[in-house]
């Protein structure tokens, strides 16, 4: 039975992803129900996993060159993957019961819940392989199934781009992982975590060669993660259903770079000049989201570019070899995060899709469950002390400040901006004046959506008391660094909100215009140019080869040395009877010549 | 003493002046004169090889004189045939001369 549980954790979502498009597409509530009844059973034999102890599942080889290559399909449950296995089904489950309300009227229900369950069953892989050929598998549907539901709404242009740009941009990544994977391979000759460890030894000899492979498998989270410089996905894929966004784009699928990153702890801690750059990839990525998202007004993109900001808190903390902090901080993270994507979510159904922060107000009154939960969520994500996100971003903070100096102060200084920016959104949308009529005659959604939000609030509460995370983690350093560092983030934060409600409170409209952050620091143009540019460069090149090798050369050149070599012989062959006399004599002079003295 | 040598010095002489009729004279009968000319050097040259391969009992290699006659024959019945296509040449185009026949030219 308990090798059971783990295979029925992760199958329990196929086999509703098979099902319900094999058989139920025609009934959505049917699809719907099958759906969610899945996931449960997932969440329920997650929770057995981790209360119990000793559970192993048989492994099996799927591939097997004996001696070159073997791949395994086995499961590594330690207690990173238990919490992961936890927290993924758990806040899964939650999400597809509040896609009930949210979904209600759609047409696809049962195709978008047939690809939620494939995405709990690829999202669960990552989190339970214990080899890296099974994790690029799931890695790679994972990121198939955030394609499927980023485009569901496949009718409308934008979603369909931002589905072909997530994918796209997260393959430039993949890449780079599946490189970074066969380098590890190539050294170590296994490609299963367990026996990489051990065989590190015969590889830390060649510095360069481990930090290339490190950086390689980085470039796979970078892409996942939505890190600089591959961040321009994320913002896009808010065109999908928010709650999907809550799920694949905030609390999960993007943390799964983090994930991968503490799984293989081992090889990127093995390496200084790997972690310097990935810590700054991190610091980066948080303080540049920050400033964009401080001037955006679509409710969801601000949320986009904080979790940009909060996966660049993570990837900062497993730069600064703390995966404790990164997988901490990941796990209060998805609470939050998934909170605000499903009250922004409860917001904009009840507003009729509108997602403008300028058209709301008000609607403190209006959404007074929302409103709480939301308020919960937001001071989670400024780090308000009773709240988790107010531990977890400590502790980065806190490894910072013994580390690396530079990136505790880009790290504060991102803090007081995440402050900033989200109290805006809280003040603009959830006080003052009505701004639209929607606003004025919006009310609280139904209590299939706000009882996931009432249940996540809790756990954001909640979720970083220390006994309360203690039983999931191992966390890190007790505040030794006594109280210096939180109370300058809690200056930062007070500083931050302070400047919002000021400056934002009672607005009709955006005070400032600060068009190198509204345009995103230009990222997307540069890339449209840099494409551009490539596609065209790659044209001329190929034009060349097609007009001058394959046009000319090849076929002009056949054709014409054939017209050529017709000419010379038409030349001999005058008809002169008496010149093939002489040729022909001549010829037999040469043969005898040959013949003879030869 | 005449040697083999000369016989076939006086062949490769007579050849040379066939082939070099061949090649430059433009009037047919004389090439087929020229041609026939060659033909007997070859005979000339074969039937002194037979003259000087002496057979165990002493006597020259008959079988090679045979032979040649037998190629003589033939010669003559091939001159016939080509005067005959020289004369049909000639009626249908009043001419013998190679240059002359070049309706197969390029």
């Amino acid at each position: 039975m308990n090798s059971l549980l783990p295979w029925c954790s992760l199958l329990l979502p196929l086999v509703s992803a098979i099902a319900i498009t094999l058989f139920t597409h025609r009934s959505r509530a049917l699809s719907s129900f099958i759906s969610i009844g899945a996931v449960l059973g997932s969440f329920v034999c997650s929770c057995l996993i981790f209360t119990r102890h000793g559970i192993s599942a048989r492994e099996f080889n799927w591939i097997d060159f004996v001696g070159v290559f073997r791949v395994p399909f086995g499961f590594v449950l330690d207690n990173l993957s238990k919490t992961m296995l936890v927290l993924v089904s758990g806040v899964g489950s939650l999400i597809h019961i509040y896609s009930l309300g949210y979904m209600r009227d759609d047409e696809g229900k049962s195709r978008y819940f047939a690809a939620l369950s494939l995405f709990m069953f690829a999202m669960l892989g990552i989190v339970l392989s214990n080899n890296f050929v099974m994790l690029f598998v799931f890695w790679e549907l994972v990121g198939f199934t955030s394609y499927v539901l980023i485009g569901h709404w496949f009718e409308r242009d934008a979603a369909a781009d931002a589905a072909k740009k997530a994918f796209i941009t997260t393959r430039i990544g993949d890449f780079g992982f599946m490189l970074g994977i066969l380098m590890v391979w190539a050294a170590t000759g296994s490609v299963v975590f367990a026996e990489i460890a051990p065989r590190l030894s015969t590889v830390t000899s060649h510095p360069a060669f481990l930090t290339t492979a490190a950086l390689l498998i980085f470039c796979g989270a970078v892409g996942k993660s939505a890190q600089f410089p591959l961040h321009v996905w994320l913002p896009d894929a808010m065109e999908g259903p928010t709650p999907v966004s809550a799920l694949i784009h905030a609390a999960t699928m993007v943390a799964a770079g983090v994930y991968m990153l503490v799984r293989v702890g081992f090889i990127i801690q093995a390496s200084q000049a790997a972690l310097l750059v990935i810590a700054w990839i991190g610091t980066i990525t948080a303080m540049l989201a920050a400033l964009i998202a401080t001037q955006q007004n679509d409710i969801k993109r601000i949320l986009a570019y904080s979790t940009l900001s909060q996966l660049g808190y993570m990837v900062m903390a497993v730069g600064l070899a703390s995966n404790e902090a990164a997988m901490f901080h990941l796990f209060t993270h998805a609470f939050f995060k998934a909170l605000l994507f499903l009250a922004a979510g409860s917001v904009i159904v009840m507003l009729h899709h509108e997602q403008n922060i300028w058209k709301m107000g008000g609607l403190s009154r209006n959404l007074p469950i929302t409103f709480l939960t939301f308020g919960a969520g937001a001071l989670a994500l400024i780090g308000c002390p009773p709240f988790s996100g107010f531990f977890s971003k400590d502790a980065i903070l806190a490894v910072a400040y013994e580390r690396n100096m530079p990136i505790f102060v880009v790290g504060l200084l991102t803090a007081f901006l995440t402050a900033f920016y989200v109290i805006r959104l809280f003040v603009v949308v959830f006080f003052g004046k009505a701004r639209s009529e929607i606003a004025r005659k919006s009310n609280e959604s139904p209590a299939v959506m706000t009882g996931p939000l009432i249940a996540l609030a809790f756990l954001a509460t909640l979720g970083g008391f220390a006994f309360f995370a203690r039983n999931f983690l191992v966390l890190p350093l007790e505040k030794n660094i006594a109280l210096f560092v939180p109370a300058l983030a809690i200056i930062a934060l007070v500083l931050g909100s302070g400047l919002a409600i000021t400056l934002y409170h009672n607005r009709k409209s955006e005070r400032f215009d600060i068009e190198l952050f509204r345009r995103l620091f230009y990222f997307n143009e540069f890339y449209s140019w840099l494409i551009n540019w490539t596609q065209e460069f790659l044209a001329r090149i190929s034009a060349f080869c097609d007009r001058w090798i394959i046009d000319a050369g090849v076929v002009g050149g056949t054709s014409g040395g054939t017209w050529g070599i017709g000419a010379l012989l038409r030349l001999v062959q005058g008809g002169n009877l008496q010149a093939y006399l002489f040729l022909f004599g001549l010829g037999i002079v040469t043969l005898i010549y040959f013949a003879v003295f030869h | 003493m005449v040697t083999l040598g000369d016989y076939l010095i006086v062949s490769g002489i007579l050849f040379a002046i066939g082939f070099a009729g061949v090649m430059l004279r433009r009037n047919l009968i004389i090439i087929l004169m020229s041609l026939e000319l060659m033909l007997n050097a070859a005979n000339l040259s074969l039937v002194a090889f037979s003259r000087f391969r002496v057979q165990p009992m002493g006597l020259p290699d008959y079988n090679v004189q045979v032979f040649v006659f037998f190629i003589i024959t033939v010669a003559a019945a091939e001159v016939a045939v080509g005067l005959a296509i020289i004369v049909a040449l000639y009626r249908a185009r009043q001419t013998t001369d190679v240059n002359d026949i070049k309706s197969l030219r390029f």
